[in-house]
């Protein structure tokens, strides 16, 4: 928060504005007006859960035993908990990649097509180098391409935005078919490893060239990874000139026009960071998990990492704690398909229930006066 | 047609309301207004924006309850409860937009209009009958053609026709002329004054334009802050009688005087500009004019002719399609650079909407030309907050925006103090070119005659102004040259001092 300035501004910089009264008024407005953003999303999970219960009531299961369940599967133990992190680590960087073109406007929903590119193209580019460059060169190697090969797939779906004004949200979601296409097409074909019989899959890039775990624990730097950089980008949202505006530009296109921002940059710019991070959690699913780039990368995260940008409502920090909730959520299927006897499908209904109660809870802000500071309209 | 109400028939109904109020909140909107109109009366209501005049209306027409008060329609009191039961008492209201549809024509509208339009239309018959309406009326409109290719004025007409088609005979008008030209407002007002004072209708005007209701009106009411403050016949008071009953203690600034300015040769020339509308089609078509130094160059028209989309090619809204803009005879074009090298400067018309982010704060809004400037910003890149609040803070004093604190949220504050802001991030720095748009549409008096008189300061410190608007007195007041546009071009090139209104109306029409 210190920002060096000068002595004169330094005392108000450090938290005391000029006048108490100000300062008091901030404080209750901005606790009330947040306090909205909490409440209503947390109603509408209270809302889904209460459907969901329904739900399972419905086909004669115990809702109280599902979420004992969740609980033992998602959180309740140390091998749980590092699985539920494990699992959120791609749903954080997914996450990202909602979050950040919302920020400027853009509802982009391409993150699992860039996870699937970014991973393929790590592994791809690894497969030649294994045994030849060392890890040190390759990680890094690998690392970059699956950055700018997301990067770019997100980043067509920017520019047509901008260029050709084709609507991001369509566009993003089918290239991410084209994206799982293009990896099909590889590993089924020329780059198939023929030494494996069962799933069509890249040769493996070998232990040593995995990314390895956190020492002490069964955690890949993933998640580390993805909880550094949800920082780092609500720093570059909300402290920096690039973020500022993006902001102008998501907030009002014909205002950020009229300033001449260059608003294609900004566009291209953000989908582009969004693909970015797409692609590192493939990175991190083929050099953390998988080992081979294969079918498995289309498992969902980017689709999951949807819903958990929209209950974050876009705000980087915000998705880490929702990214692991969901996390819980995912990692709890496999104890809860043995134990309940229900598909693992099971929580996707849950999912979707979320997705539904939320876009519906949209609409409830502005309605209820106790978020509004009533004296805030100074007519004059 | 409708059920023959009680009221409805040949004949004006008188209508009057008794202590009517309502609150929003806390907001006491309408505050026991009485109000009389009498049968074949044409009356005014005057009120600045918020003094209540839209909110009388809507409880008249049902779309609010009013929360105390008498709604008596010759006397007699009725209850509103939903326009529907407005409409079945032959109570209508003419809006300040248009409500046809654009690709319907005027026949259309008018049975489609109908609360009891049959499924099955039979065109000849309803043909007569529409004919038969139309010979009783005073005016008349193109039946057949599309109403979009219809003149403002036809389809104003056509509003009016709608509602004595569906026997409405207590006509509310909300600003029926700022859609006109001066010519077809004179002859629209002329023609329901007539039929007023025959008998046919009663007529009641929400209005700004005292002009309009000193030729036209019979009777006026005042009203401030949801109260009725003043009324009676018009002629019985003065022009400046009314407009102090409407502001109150309110101070208003006088105007600024015009100085002799600066001259320094042109400073923005526009030649041969071309642009699109949405539509695709040459809104500006060969669009011609030099500002020079310390000169406000005023641009009247009837909306439509290509001024919005003039204003948004000058300040980068939409691209160019042809033509060349130059400022200091140097090539400019609209991107951040430019504007700040040549010092371009913008107003745009409803600055919420289209100068501001409205969920981002005050002082954020307030550094749109600065953000990415030292002291604001560091190493090119790093947003400090505290220069941006101490500049904000520095702006909010010296233009008098009223903000419980720099880190509102704009939307929060009304209308004159977004505006205030506004003016503060574009008139604090040096302007060599300033590019206003409607700068005054839906202000308050003291608002107005502020933001007026900061314009001509620019121009007199030697800013080129190009000053484009659909008030018609504004420019009057304002321009030291007037151009008309029409058809995407400058119809006419008159200096200000002496501008006949009449000519600029003929060339505002077209002809």
């Amino acid at each position: 928060m210190s920002s060096g300035a000068p002595a004169a501004s330094g005392l108000a910089a450090a938290g005391t504005p000029p006048s108490a009264p100000s300062a008091r008024y901030d404080l209750g407005v901005r606790l009330r007006a947040n306090s909205e953003y909490v409440a209503i999303p947390v109603f509408a999970l209270l809302m889904a859960a209460a459907l969901f219960a329904v739900f399972l009531l419905a086909i004669g299961k115990s809702p109280i035993e599902f979420v004992n369940y969740v609980w033992r599967g998602g959180f309740g133990t140390a091998f749980s908990l590092q699985n539920t992190l494990q699992r959120s680590s791609p749903l954080i960087l997914t996450a990202l990649a909602v979050a950040i073109p919302a920020r400027i406007g853009l509802i982009m929903i391409g993150g699992e097509g860039a996870l699937v590119l970014g991973g393929f193209a790590a592994a791809a580019i690894a497969v030649p180098m294994v045994g030849v460059v060392p890890p040190i060169v390759t990680i890094p190697v690998m690392v970059a391409a699956a950055v700018l090969v997301g990067a770019m797939w997100v980043g067509i779906a920017g520019y047509l935005r901008y260029a050709r004004g084709v609507n991001e949200t369509i566009s993003s979601l089918l290239l991410t078919y084209i994206g799982i296409a293009i990896m099909n097409f590889f590993v089924e074909g020329v780059m198939r490893d023929a030494s494996n019989p069962n799933k069509p899959s890249t040769k493996p890039i070998g232990d040593a060239y995995m990314v390895g775990y956190i020492p002490g624990t069964e955690v890949h730097w993933g998640f580390p990874v993805g909880v550094l950089l949800s920082v780092a980008l609500y720093i570059l949202m909300t402290r920096t000139t690039f973020g500022f505006a993006a902001r102008v530009t998501g907030g009002n296109f014909r205002a950020a026009l009229a300033q001449g921002l260059p608003v294609g940059r900004l566009i291209v710019g953000c989908a582009m960071i969004a693909g970015g991070c797409a692609g590192l959690a493939g990175y991190f699913e083929v050099a953390a998990i998988q080992g081979r780039a294969n079918a498995s990368l289309a498992a969902g995260y980017g689709f999951t990492g949807i819903l958990v940008s929209f209950l974050a409502r876009h705000n980087p920090v915000v998705i880490i704690p929702v990214a692991i909730m969901f996390g819980g959520l995912v990692a709890s299927g496999g104890l809860i398909q043995r134990r309940m006897g229900m598909p693992d499908a099971t929580v996707l209904v849950l999912q979707g229930l979320i997705f539904v109660v939320l876009l519906t809870s949209e609409t409830l802000y502005g309605r209820f006066a106790i978020f509004r500071a009533g004296d805030a309209k100074e007519r004059t | 047609m409708t059920a023959p109400a009680p009221t409805a028939g040949m004949r004006a109904p008188s209508l009057e309301t008794i202590g009517m109020s309502k609150s929003f909140g806390a907001l006491r909107a309408l505050q026991d207004v009485s109000i009389q109109v009498p049968a074949g009366s044409f009356h005014a209501l005057l009120g600045e924006n918020g003094a209540g005049k839209s909110t009388l209306v809507k409880c008249i027409m049902g779309f609010y309850i009013p929360d105390k008060g008498q709604l008596l329609l010759d006397g007699t009191e009725v209850p509103v409860r939903n326009p529907k039961d407005a409409q079945a008492l032959g109570v209508g209201m003419v809006y300040q937009h248009f409500t046809l549809v654009p690709s319907l024509t005027a026949a259309e509208n008018l049975v489609a209009s109908r609360a009891d339009a049959p499924a099955v239309i039979n065109w000849r018959k309803e043909r007569d009958t529409l004919e038969t309406f139309l010979e009783r009326m005073p005016f008349r409109v193109p039946l057949d053609r599309p109403v979009s290719g219809l003149a403002a004025g036809e389809k104003q007409k056509l509003e009016i026709l709608k509602l004595l088609y569906l026997d409405q005979r207590f006509l509310i008008l909300d600003e029926p002329t700022s859609v006109l030209t001066p010519g077809e407002a004179d002859e629209i007002l002329g023609l329901l004054r007539d039929m007023a004072h025959r008998g046919e209708i009663t007529v009641a005007m929400i209005s700004h334009k005292f002009r309009e209701v000193e030729a036209f009106c019979d009777d006026f009411t005042v009203l401030r802050r949801g109260a009725r403050v003043g009324g009676g016949k018009v002629g019985a008071v003065s022009t400046r009688e009314m407009a102090a009953m409407m502001i109150g203690d309110a101070v208003v600034r006088p105007s600024a005087a015009r100085t002799v300015a600066p001259k320094s040769g042109t400073t923005l020339e526009i030649a041969g500009l071309f642009a699109e509308n949405d539509e695709g089609r040459d809104a500006v078509s060969g669009f011609d004019l030099k500002v020079q130094a310390g000169e406000i160059v005023g641009i009247a028209g009837v909306s439509g002719n290509g001024q919005s989309e003039l204003v948004e090619a000058l300040s980068g809204q939409r691209p160019i399609k042809l033509g060349q803009i130059l400022v200091h005879d140097q090539d400019f074009e609209p991107i951040r650079d430019h504007f700040d090298k040549f010092k371009i400067f913008g107003l745009p018309e409803e600055p919420l909407k289209n100068a501001t982010v409205p969920t981002m704060s005050v002082a954020e809004n307030m550094a749109f030309r600065r953000f990415d400037k030292s002291p604001i910003s560091r190493l090119g890149f790093w947003l400090s907050r505290e220069p941006m609040r101490a500049k904000a803070r520095d702006l909010i004093d010296r233009y008098n925006v009223k903000t419980p604190s720099t880190e509102t949220q704009i939307r929060d504050l009304s209308g004159g103090n977004v505006q205030r802001a506004v003016l503060a991030r574009e008139l604090s720095e040096d302007v060599d070119v300033l590019i206003v748009a409607n700068p005054c549409f839906g202000l308050d008096f003291a608002s107005v005659a502020d933001i007026r008189a900061q314009i001509m300061e620019q121009r007199n410190r030697g800013a080129a102004v190009l000053l484009v608007s659909e008030d018609l007195d504004e420019i009057l007041e304002l321009s030291d040259r007037i151009a008309v546009m029409s058809g995407g071009k400058v119809a006419y090139l008159t200096p200000g001092a002496g501008a006949d209104r009449t000519t600029i109306g003929r060339y505002m029409a077209g002809h």
